[in-house]
């Protein structure tokens, strides 16, 4: 059938190219960050930048390349459930980290 | 009606049902994924409570090899590559490809795995076990969770080896391999937060 399908990493799975191309993106990706610190003379501020920009767009590549995650209409459920899930996890930490940093700072500070 | 009528709308009606039940499986699956992904949020913002509670205890610079974990992130990312080439070859129908690329995939997992398991015995033999200061509870947590999810895939993934060389590429043997692939690529997804959050910034 040629309908659309709903399935995440569904019917089409991509081509050997498409995992090649995943694959050397992710690499070269992880490289930075592992190199930046073992190397360790960038200051802290470019060091941590590197490293948390590098995990964002390696995340995005592992979710175009192997979860082949796409604005279709097809996958419109799984987006959408997944950037609830996002919000979810971004109040989580966020504020967790805000109320046990503020919490550290007047009882610490 | 005529009976074939009749009977071509049955079929097309089953392989209609068919499909909605398989689409139907993806879509929960993906939501357990989304919901594991909240339990690894929360041990992550308990790492990151805990990241610098020593308790005079050594931190992550005295205790993590980054060229150790970079070896490890280099066999999760390729076991995540050889688990794309099992799917092509599903897609192209050839079994025993199939079989030889999960087989491949299961190694590097496990490789993984081992390397897990060594390191985390070293730390507890040398005394710094997950009972020694809030830091270590949180990393033995956070990156045990992991580690524990990524043996559950590896026995996922043997026992579908089996299943392909038994049943051959049947719909629902094909619809586990699709779902275990989902398992697996947010299994290195997690991986990608664990090394940046733990090992990179417990570095610096």
């Amino acid at each position: 059938m040629a309908e659309a399908h709903n399935t995440i990493a569904g019917e089409h799975h991509g081509s050997l190219l498409g995992y090649s191309i995943g694959f050397v993106l992710s690499a070269i990706l992880t490289a930075i960050p592992f190199a930046l610190v073992i190397n360790g003379t960038a200051p802290r501020a470019v060091i941590l930048l590197g490293i948390f920009a590098a995990a964002v767009v390696q995340i995005l590549v592992h979710l175009h390349y192997f979860l082949h995650m796409d604005r279709s209409s097809s996958q419109r459920w799984n987006l959408m459930t997944f950037l609830f899930t996002f919000v979810v996890m971004v109040i989580f930490i966020g504020g967790s980290l805000w109320i046990m940093l503020d919490l550290h700072s007047r009882m610490m500070g | 009606m005529t009976p074939q009528v009749q009977a071509i709308d049955a079929a097309l009606v089953a392989a209609h049902e068919h499909h909605d039940v398989r689409d139907t499986q993806a879509f929960g699956f993906w939501l357990y994924i989304l919901s594991d992904l909240i339990l690894f949020s929360s041990l992550f913002a308990t790492f990151a409570v805990q990241m610098r509670s020593f308790a005079g205890g050594p931190t992550g610079k005295d205790l993590f090899d980054l060229r150790y974990v970079a070896v490890e992130t280099l066999l999760l990312l390729l076991s995540s590559a050889s688990y794309g080439v099992a799917m092509l070859a599903l897609q192209e129908g050839r079994s025993a490809r199939v079989i030889r690329w999960l087989g491949i995939t299961f190694l590097l997992g496990l490789g993984f795995i081992l390397m897990e398991v060594h390191e985390f015995y070293g730390l507890v033999v040398a005394g710094h076990g997950p009972n020694h200061s809030g830091f270590l509870s949180a990393y033995f947590t956070l990156v045990g969770t992991h580690g524990t999810h990524v043996t559950f895939g590896l026995i996922w993934m043997l026992a579908m080896m089996f299943q392909v060389g038994l049943k051959g590429l049947s719909k629902p043997v094909e619809g586990r391999l699709l779902r275990l692939s989902v398992f697996w690529h947010f299994l290195d997804i997690v991986w990608i937060g664990v090394f940046s959050v733990v090992y990179l910034l417990g570095v610096m």
